[in-house]
């Protein structure tokens, strides 16, 4: 690793490997830094803050825009940490020459996906660089929010693993605004707040181990780090992720996973299987949940952390984090 | 339920493993040995390890990878000489998405795009057309590699441009053909091979009737084949019950989209602006007629007789992509896989593309 390349952005391997050789080497802290936000005692209370930056391209794309971006994923990972979301920042950097008209389809978008999930954008901050030093605009949040979620405990062999809808919508999305890949497709970004759907969903429940929301890296990159993390093995099976049609069919012609395709929208539970029915009949009373799935289970409580896919062959295969750069095969 | 349904379902699935197994355990006892089948396509590899029908089928049947996979057979000189390319002043150099993580002889063309260097990932080289009308002020190079299933592509880029008339736009072939590199895997002895499952894409391009030289030639049976994991098991089935009953027939078992004499027009798109060339292939050496290049009609659009690129010395590495390519090893046994060279930090091609051999077992096939 002697320069930074694009794959460290990808929240796969080279990712993981730059967050524990570069920044917890120097400020420490693993245990906060292996979660979607970090949680802290307060003066009595228990609050989970979180930090983000969005630097997609294209910045509107079907589904939503940068902004929706920024605040739906800054909700999400407080929201998957067990807290209500109380408030959150955001800081622009804006490119000389980007249309004013932009901004403020962007930042109206903000408003009112804060807006919806009840959270208040409280303070910001603006620079603006010279033309060809950023991207049109980069926008940097913070959020803050209160831990409600009880710990649901360790991780048991039987634990049931739920994902609360169709995986790689976000990435597929992407992929065809970006219009470099021949690619038609009017698959929707997932790009959605999960609060309060959360807490609802998880309300009264005491199994519910842990939630995560399998952003960039995908499904199989998230448990991937769940299994090492907690060191169990989860054993998913075929078939049973729910994907769309043409997000299968687009991966198809790629040559890409869909199981590590990013999600903006999509919730990630580990639960007690005795909770795991209950959680499941609640998400699909949701509209964002109504296509949630059990898709595997803990089949070892005890182990050096390894995810394994059940194939329709009837045989096991390991699943590894994502490794380097996600880019489309030639035929 | 539908067909797509059935070429995924797992009760199908599991019978079909089960017939294989079966048919396999009857030439065991008949041979003594396992059926040792090449999968020629890359695409066939990587669609047998994510499936799990590799794994599920080691102990009966012995599933090597063939030279199929464009990527892996790419010479190192080609990623060389398009990083030289993609340095000079105004140039734009577009390839496909596998080919940026490739190792030249010491960098990757992810290697140039982090330094700053101008270098585009299509999908199509007809979309590096529109790059090259769009700057007309830029050189728009395309990284022309591939087999049969590609070139035709390449040659609607040429014809696009040409109606163009545009200057800016040139190809760099480095292309390849299935037959030839058969036929030298197989006059060289080193493939010990009992038959092939043949590249389904690639002969929805050259046809059923491509393969019969195998058969007429060297006595072997084929079987062309689909992708999902029915058809996989399918393909293997009449395979192995072919090698099990001695005959020597290439069977089309992917007839919804292969014909006999396959993709006219496509064929005629190659023949109007290719003609063949002694191509490198990665870990094998020249072999003669082995690819395509632009006829001198064309020669405008040929970036090699364009830019005067200098190659760097090769740098020798303990990769055995070459021997992996000839069947001749799996990738376990190559000292540097999963060590020194892993999809993030690859030494050979094979661990790149999301169609080499490597790469499907370091993800879909490794146990630690």
């Amino acid at each position: 690793m002697k320069r930074i390349s694009l794959a460290h952005g990808e929240g796969g391997e080279l990712t993981e490997r730059l967050i524990t050789e570069v920044f917890v080497k120097a400020f420490g802290n693993e245990a906060h830094a292996a979660y979607d936000a970090a949680v802290l005692e307060s003066a009595g209370s228990t609050l989970a803050i979180t930090t983000d930056s969005f630097v997609v391209k294209p910045l509107f794309f079907p589904g939503g825009n940068i902004g929706t971006l920024a605040v739906t994923g800054t909700i999400n990972d407080l929201a998957v940490s067990g807290a209500v979301p109380l408030a959150m920042t955001a800081g622009f950097i804006l490119e000389e020459g980007f249309p004013l008209s932009d901004l403020k389809a962007i930042v109206s978008a903000m408003a009112s996906e804060a807006e919806k999930a009840g959270v208040a954008i409280v303070a910001g901050d603006t620079k603006v660089v010279a033309k060809g030093e950023a991207d049109g605009v980069f926008i940097n949040t913070a959020g803050i929010g209160q831990v409600y979620g009880g710990n649901g405990g360790k991780i048991r062999e039987g634990d049931k693993v739920i994902v609360s809808g169709t995986v790689g919508d976000h990435g597929i999305a992407i992929l065809s605004a970006r219009n470099e890949l021949g690619l038609l497709s009017d698959v929707k970004s997932d790009c959605a707040s999960l609060h309060p759907m959360l807490s609802n969903i998880t309300y009264g429940l005491s199994g519910v181990r842990i939630m995560r929301d399998p952003t960039r890296g995908g499904l199989a990159t998230a448990l991937v780090e769940i299994c090492e993390h907690h060191r169990v093995t989860v054993e998913l099976e075929e078939g049973a992720v729910p994907l769309k049609r043409e997000v299968e069919g687009a991966c198809d012609i790629l040559g890409f996973d869909p199981l590590y395709l990013a999600n903006e929208g999509k919730a990630l539970f580990v639960a007690d299987e005795k909770d795991a029915e209950q959680i499941l009949e609640r998400l699909h009373r949701e509209e964002k949940g109504k296509d949630a799935r059990i898709i595997g289970r803990v089949t070892e409580a005890v182990s050096a952390g390894r995810l394994l896919m059940r194939t329709a062959a009837g045989s096991t295969r390991r699943l590894h984090r994502l490794s380097g750069l996600i880019l489309p095969r030639i035929c | 339920m539908d067909v797509m349904n059935f070429y995924t379902d797992p009760a199908v699935i599991r019978s079909s493993v089960e017939k294989v197994k079966n048919a396999a355990r009857d030439f065991r006892n008949q041979h003594q040995r396992v059926p040792v089948i090449m999968e020629v396509c890359g695409s066939h590899t990587m669609a047998f390890a994510r499936s799990g029908i590799k794994t599920a089928l080691k102990d009966d049947v012995n599933l090597i990878a063939g030279p199929g996979c464009p990527v892996c057979v790419t010479d190192q000189k080609a990623i060389d000489a398009m990083i030289g390319l993609a340095g000079k002043q105004d140039t734009i150099l577009c390839t496909f998405g596998d080919m940026m993580r490739v190792p030249g002889s010491r960098r990757s063309l992810v290697d140039a795009r982090t330094e700053g260097k101008d270098v585009r990932v299509v999908y199509s080289p007809v979309d590096s057309v529109t790059i090259a009308e769009r700057n007309p002020e830029k050189e728009v190079v395309f990284l022309g590699i591939g087999f049969e299933t590609t070139i035709p592509l390449l040659a609607m880029a040429v014809r696009k441009a040409e109606r163009l008339n545009l200057k800016n736009y040139s190809v760099w072939m480095t292309t390849k053909l299935v037959e030839p590199v058969l036929r030298t895997l197989l006059d060289s002895g080193e493939a010990e091979v009992d038959g092939f499952l043949l590249p389904g894409h690639v002969s929805v391009v050259s046809g059923e009737k491509s393969y019969r030289f195998l058969t007429a030639e060297y006595g072997l049976p084929g079987v062309i084949t689909g992708f999902e994991p029915v058809q996989l098991l399918s393909g293997t089935y009449k395979l192995v019950r072919m090698l099990r009953e001695g005959k020597h027939a290439v069977v089309n078992d992917y007839r919804s989209v292969v014909g006999q004499s396959g993709n006219q027009i496509a064929q005629s798109l190659m023949t109007t602006y290719f003609t063949f060339s002694d191509e490198e292939w990665r870990g094998m050496g020249a072999i003669p007629a082995s690819g395509l290049v632009l006829k001198e009609a064309y020669a405008a659009f040929d970036a090699k007789r364009r830019f005067n690129v200098t190659v760097p010395p090769q740098r020798k590495t303990a990769c055995r992509c070459g021997e992996i390519i000839k069947g001749r090893i799996a990738p376990e046994d190559c000292a540097l896989f999963g060590k020194g060279c892993t999809p993030v930090n690859p030494v050979g091609p094979c661990m790149v593309s999301t169609e080499g051999t490597c790469a499907a077992h370091y993800q879909y096939m490794r146990e630690e």
